[in-house]
């Protein structure tokens, strides 16, 4: 299953590979990472998407916890969250299914960004299931390029930063 | 911060320093007397600085003994180890010992010069990226980038090695700011929100852990090295003698409980004792504290105390359910939650489950053949140092065979007396160790029990301890080979000893000898107990070259993969 953790960290270099390194030595797998500075300019905040199960999931909120630069860890998975996703995606195009595309993309409530004579950038926000449909749409005409941001969220409602999962707390057999 | 250096100037305190002399001034200021180092290029500055300072330097032969010297420095005397050696390769040489120190949670601060910041990151002479090597076996490490941030970043070091689950940290410290000046003053306290261990157990677990012990009928105490380093061994012995409940302890928890007490049943795990094997097999309650169910300890796991509740005490909430699940996991400190329990804690009598561990002790001791031929038993040896030290010296040993007779046969009795690389598994470990245990413990005896293999890893130190006299007496448990190795071979790969025969060993003795340390061989095990007694009575150190019965195995031994249950070499031989 998909994990959305919440990582406030202190916005200094080598954070990230610190965490990055974390996951790798432990043999966690990133689904997808997302970094930048929250309110504060001194924090950052990484929304880090992982594959495991609770088991697993614990174990890297503990040990994520453990770094001396993170301050808190939120498994934020099942907690109610606005969560998003960019996507720049270059779409090869021609005078015939120009028009198709904006369709999609209008239905999507998209943007070109940018059109050249073979192809044509799209600019599309949302979550993960989304962007997911968009691209499952735009590939028959051909994807000639792709990149995106990973996943940011934060918990709806006037609450701050969701509490950490309790990091104190352990698996129960 | 701005405000304590308001208050400080305020006070006259503040004064105007150079990087390097700021770097003394806050070792001394955070109580260190004595570092291990080997001076180089880029902390020319900062030895500089302490050519009249008031902190004791001892200068090693090779960077990893200052490493492997600081921690045994910390087992020893539950202060941090320091060491200080130069950037490039003087740093990398520490990237052994700071493993070592990592994985047995082990306070060391090492530091290391680096050069100029102007030239980070351009593959100069001497550079070495040390804070990214060293990211993965270091609880943290600091790469300074202001010397404004020195004393700062010092003080934090401290607190993070030492605090919570203690572990290594390193600081890395460009040469140009050694010579940078800044107004100095020490911080009296850190703030790192980011760091903030969990020290009393919460009360409800604790109660919860207290109804199981008063409702089990067969428990067991499984302690290790998080009891020494809480320095929680009494409310153990409380705990144990008020509920009768017997203890085992790992590697690196021997003399947490007293290996002569009647409730203790020695080591368990891959060489531990049959009865502390079987006990843990037939135990309805498992009490782990400050261990973190390693692979050498639990064999396979579903073998591992496959009927007990179990309840783990620590205070590195990533090791509860790491590797076992837990039914009362209590997060802190041991002497704290210990405490705690006692208290909440009834007194039980003795019970048919002690009378059952005790006829297992009586029917499977720890044995081992003696032919008769006059030739000494590796067991053998190890009686005998205990017997010439009465139980009382400080041990460093070093990796293989000689290291699990030493955790079998010699009964610690207290706490920081054995020194020894549990996690890692570091050859050469034991004799810088024993270095820094006997500069930390000038009033102690101090021996290292060495194999003829690990040995040679780190033999330069004989000069370091001739030179300052420093009384570490180095025991050779020499059977010509890579004995943990040969074991295997023998056992498991039809005795083909591929590369495990050291038969071409140089001569110890003459090799003691040439760096001016008194030297003994001995051959016949009736030579045994007056030549170790001869170098006992050497002031400053000694070695002793054993000879020793070629192919003795460590039994008994659960084999790699198997369960704790299904152990093997039960009659020793």
């Amino acid at each position: 299953m998909k994990h959305t953790l919440s990582v406030l960290v202190h916005n200094r270099s080598g954070v990230l590979v610190r965490i990055a390194g974390l996951f790798s030595r432990r043999g966690y797998n990133i689904e997808s990472i997302a970094v930048g500075v929250t309110e504060d300019p001194d924090i950052s905040r990484m929304t880090i998407v992982v594959e495991g199960d609770e088991a697993i999931v614990e174990q890297i909120i503990k040990n994520v916890h453990k770094l001396i630069d993170v301050l808190r860890v939120s498994n934020i998975t099942s907690e109610d969250v606005v969560d998003r996703e960019l996507a720049l995606i270059k779409v090869a195009t021609d005078s015939h299914n120009r028009s198709e595309i904006l369709q999609i993309v209008d239905i999507f409530r998209a943007r070109i960004v940018d059109v050249s004579d073979r192809s044509v950038i799209v600019e599309v926000t949302g979550n993960e299931g989304k962007v997911d449909a968009m691209v499952q749409l735009l590939r028959p005409y051909g994807i000639k390029e792709m990149a995106r941001t990973g996943k940011i969220a934060m918990v709806r409602g006037a609450k701050q930063r969701a509490n950490a999962s309790d990091t104190g707390r352990a698996a129960a057999r | 911060m701005a405000t304590e250096l308001a208050a400080a100037r305020e006070r006259d305190k503040a004064r105007v320093l150079k990087g390097a002399e700021a770097f003394v001034q806050a070792l001394i200021d955070e109580g260190v007397t004595t570092i291990f180092g080997l001076p180089g290029g880029a902390v020319l500055p900062i030895y500089d600085a302490l050519y009249n300072a008031d902190i004791q330097h001892i200068l090693v032969r090779h960077e990893q003994a200052a490493a492997h010297a600081a921690d045994g420095y910390a087992r020893s005397s539950g202060r941090p180890g320091v060491c200080l050696t130069t950037s490039g390769p003087g740093a990398t040489n520490l990237v052994t010992g700071i493993a070592t120190a990592w994985m047995d949670s082990v306070p060391v601060v090492a530091f290391t010069g680096n050069v100029a910041r102007s030239l980070i990151g351009r593959d100069a002479f001497q550079e070495a990226d040390i804070t990214g090597i060293t990211l993965p076996i270091t609880k943290h490490n600091f790469l300074v980038r202001s010397v404004q941030d020195l004393p700062r970043i010092i003080k934090e070091a401290f607190h993070i090695a030492t605090t919570g689950r203690p572990g290594p940290v390193l600081v890395d410290l460009p040469r140009d700011i050694c010579g940078e000046e800044l107004e100095y003053y020490y911080p009296s306290e850190v703030e790192l929100p980011g760091f903030k261990p969990t020290f009393e157990g919460h009360v409800r677990q604790v109660l919860e852990a207290a109804r199981a012990i008063a409702a089990a009928k067969r428990p067991v105490l499984y302690v290790g090295g998080g009891v020494i380093s809480s320095g929680a061994h009494r409310e153990l012995m409380e705990l144990a003698t008020k509920a009768n409940i017997p203890v085992t302890t790992t590697l690196m928890g021997l003399g947490a409980f007293p290996g002569t007490h009647p409730l203790s049943l020695g080591m368990l795990g891959m060489h531990g004792t049959v009865y502390a094997n079987w006990a843990i097999c037939n135990c309805d309650l498992l009490i782990a504290v400050g261990v973190r169910f390693d692979d050498r300890v639990t064999g396979r796991l579903e073998g591992f105390a496959p009927e007990a509740k179990i309840i783990h005490i620590d205070i590195d909430p990533a090791e509860i359910g790491k590797n076992v699940g837990v039914d009362i996991p209590i997060v802190g400190d041991c002497k704290a939650v210990l405490q705690a329990l006692v208290e909440k804690t009834r007194e039980k009598k003795e019970t048919a489950w002690l009378a059952k561990v005790h006829e297992w002790k009586e029917k499977y001791p720890l044995r081992y053949d003696d032919p008769g031929t006059g030739e000494v038993m590796p067991q053998r040896l190890v009686e005998e140092i205990y017997a010439v030290t009465k139980g009382q010296a400080i041990m460093a040993s070093d990796v293989g065979q000689h290291q699990m007779w030493l955790a079998q046969y010699y009964k610690f009795d207290e706490p920081r007396r054995h020194l020894s690389s549990g996690g890692l598994g570091t050859m050469g470990f034991g004799f810088p160790a024993a270095i820094g245990a006997a500069v930390a413990n000038p009033d102690r005896e101090v021996w290292c029990l060495s194999g003829d293999g690990s040995f040679q890893m780190n033999a330069q130190e004989l000069i370091t301890v001739a030179g300052y006299k420093i009384p570490v007496k180095v025991v050779i448990c020499n059977n010509s080979y890579l004995g943990m190795v040969r074991q295997w071979q023998s056992m498991f790969y039809g005795k083909r000893y591929s590369q495990s025969d050291l038969s071409h060993n140089p001569d110890f003795v003459k090799l003691a000898e040439a760096h001016g340390v008194p030297a003994f061989r001995v051959t016949r095990v009736d030579e045994l107990r007056e030549t170790l007694e001869r170098a006992q009575a050497i002031d400053g150190p000694a070695l002793v070259d054993v000879r020793v019965s070629r192919e003795a195995d460590v039994l008994p031994m659960v084999p790699a993969g198997a369960a704790l249950k299904d152990m093997i070499g039960l009659e020793g031989r």
